[in-house]
């Protein structure tokens, strides 16, 4: 018995030392990694050109953004990402994985950038750095094509399904309460096709989801559910890269040629048909 | 920020910040709300099936018999030969479309435990010395009475340490309920690390709390038996 006590202790103790180091280190490595490689003299984008390919870590389900085409993943953000790997002279190395890890897969330096369409929030901001945005977007409710759901101001007291991990659960969270709508419930899927899934089948009152992915949905089970005109939020796209890394300058520098060039804009509207 | 420092923080943004605690508690609740109740479901069907396929390797062979044992052959042949998750995503998308996730995840992981359930009592039945089986037949007892009489709580005491092994089991397997949507515990960790981004803290705790759980239930077992080989030296 005695033992057991004591193993136990032990077995504590190393756990709760390791919450010490992980995320102490966790919280530096941002900046440890990016002032480490400062003062050693390589940069990122050196490390990068060095290395001969980049990383870019994204979840290929959000179509019009990223998703899957037989076994590529197109779309703008994939573009988007080509064209900074080409500006850097370096192959494209895509990873594919859930959309809440792909935030930290970025701040612990895994992988170089992410793009995804991530929105720039200040409690992100907390772990990576955000390049300028390059699209405007907002947060869209969904609902079944009979729901007596209208305006965004009825999602209050509703079931609302979100994606784990996005603005849009953030949002209908609202952590802090500052958000004038007040949900009910919210229930939180690993892709948004299960959130319209469970709509369809009448588990949850609505799906707060980005707009343009939302449409998608739509379109694809269309008949059967309807996105509101009325949008629950604005935001702005960005694209993730370490903290304090100098690939953010480079990314800058891609998107404003991308822009200026009119290049972006061809991009938009090969994926986004507008009506 | 001293070692403590950096724990206590941590601890306090994962935890006490706008109770974030409840998303632990809570999904602490549904897995074991969940994991009692297909415990339930999974003795009673794996009982029930190995019972059956029991009795069909004895001999009793009339129609009846045979239907059940088809019928029991292909649903342990199928729950064993397919993974936990994709089994309760197919019970939570395709089946059951409608109705309380909750009910859905208990009656998926309770089937998924039966099948097991069944081997294990199988084998437990069978290890009960035949002789024991021919002397209540011979006493007069029919074969249903000579089963549950006699032989079942023999071999109840043969199959406890693997029993509570699946109570185990279950436990940890229910911690894949978060593809369906339903806040189990280790989906409240989740959460927790969404918001938060910090990977270790939520993450070590809800390990943990498992850890804990799965040590008192050992516990148990051992107390369990120890009042059933109470028995066997006077």
């Amino acid at each position: 018995m005695k033992k057991k006590i004591l193993s136990l202790i032990a077995v504590a103790a190393c756990a709760i030392s390791m919450i010490g180091c992980g995320s102490s280190s966790n919280a530096t490595s941002g900046s440890s990694s990016a002032s480490g490689s400062k003062s050693s003299g390589t940069s990122q984008v050196a490390a990068i050109k060095k290395k001969g390919t980049i990383n870019w870590v994204t979840n290929a389900e959000f179509e019009p953004f990223e998703y899957k085409d037989g076994n590529k993943i197109i779309g703008i953000d994939a573009e988007i990402a080509q064209a900074i790997a080409d500006d850097l002279g370096v192959k494209l190395n895509v990873n594919d994985i859930a959309f809440d890890s792909c935030v930290p897969a970025v701040s612990t330096g895994k992988d170089d950038f992410c793009a995804a369409g991530l929105t720039d929030t200040p409690d992100r901001e907390k772990n990576v750095d955000f390049t300028n945005s390059y699209f405007n977007a907002s947060q869209a409710i969904v609902v079944t094509k009979d729901s007596k759901i209208s305006s965004r101001s009825d999602l209050n007291g509703k079931t609302v399904g979100v994606q784990q991990g996005t603005t849009g659960d953030t949002y209908c969270t609202n952590e802090k309460g500052e958000n004038d709508i007040k949900v009910n419930e919210v229930k939180r899927y690993n892709k948004p096709m299960d959130a319209v899934s469970d709509l369809i089948a009448g588990r949850i009152d609505a799906v707060v989801i980005d707009n343009f992915p939302a449409e998608k949905l739509v379109s694809k089970n269309s008949g059967k559910i309807k996105k509101l005109d009325e949008a629950l939020s604005e935001e702005k796209y960005a694209i993730a890269v370490p903290k304090g890394s100098d690939l953010k300058d480079e990314i800058n520098k891609v998107l404003k040629k991308l822009e200026s060039d009119g290049t972006l804009d061809k991009i938009n509207s090969k994926y986004i048909k507008t009506e | 920020m001293s070692f403590f420092a950096t724990i206590g923080q941590h601890l306090y943004d994962d935890f006490v910040v706008e109770g974030r605690y409840m998303y632990i508690l809570q999904g602490l609740g549904n897995t074991v709300v969940i994991t009692i109740f297909a415990l339930i479901l999974g003795l009673a069907l794996g009982v029930i099936s190995s019972i059956i396929n029991v009795f069909y390797a004895n001999g009793k062979r009339g129609p009846l018999m045979r239907v059940l044992k088809v019928i029991v052959s292909i649903y342990i042949t199928v729950i064993r030969g397919t993974p936990t998750v994709v089994q309760l995503m197919i019970m939570y998308f395709v089946i059951l479309t409608s109705g309380s996730p909750l009910v859905i995840a208990i009656l998926a992981f309770g089937i998924n435990s039966g099948a097991y359930v069944s081997e294990v009592f199988r084998s437990g039945i069978q290890s009960v010395d035949y002789g024991q089986t021919e002397a209540g037949r011979s006493l007069g007892l029919s074969a249903n009475q000579t089963m549950f009489k006699i032989v079942l709580p023999q071999a109840i005491k043969n199959v406890t340490p693997a029993i509570f092994n699946e109570f185990i089991t279950l436990l940890k397997e229910t911690s894949v309920s978060g593809y369906v949507g339903i806040q189990d515990l280790t989906k409240g960790g989740d959460i927790i690390r969404s918001i938060t981004y910090d990977a270790f803290t939520p993450l070590l705790l809800v390990a943990g709390i498992y850890l804990v759980i799965v040590i008192g239930l050992t516990q148990i077992q051992h107390v369990v038996e120890r009042r059933l080989q109470k028995s066997d030296r006077h």
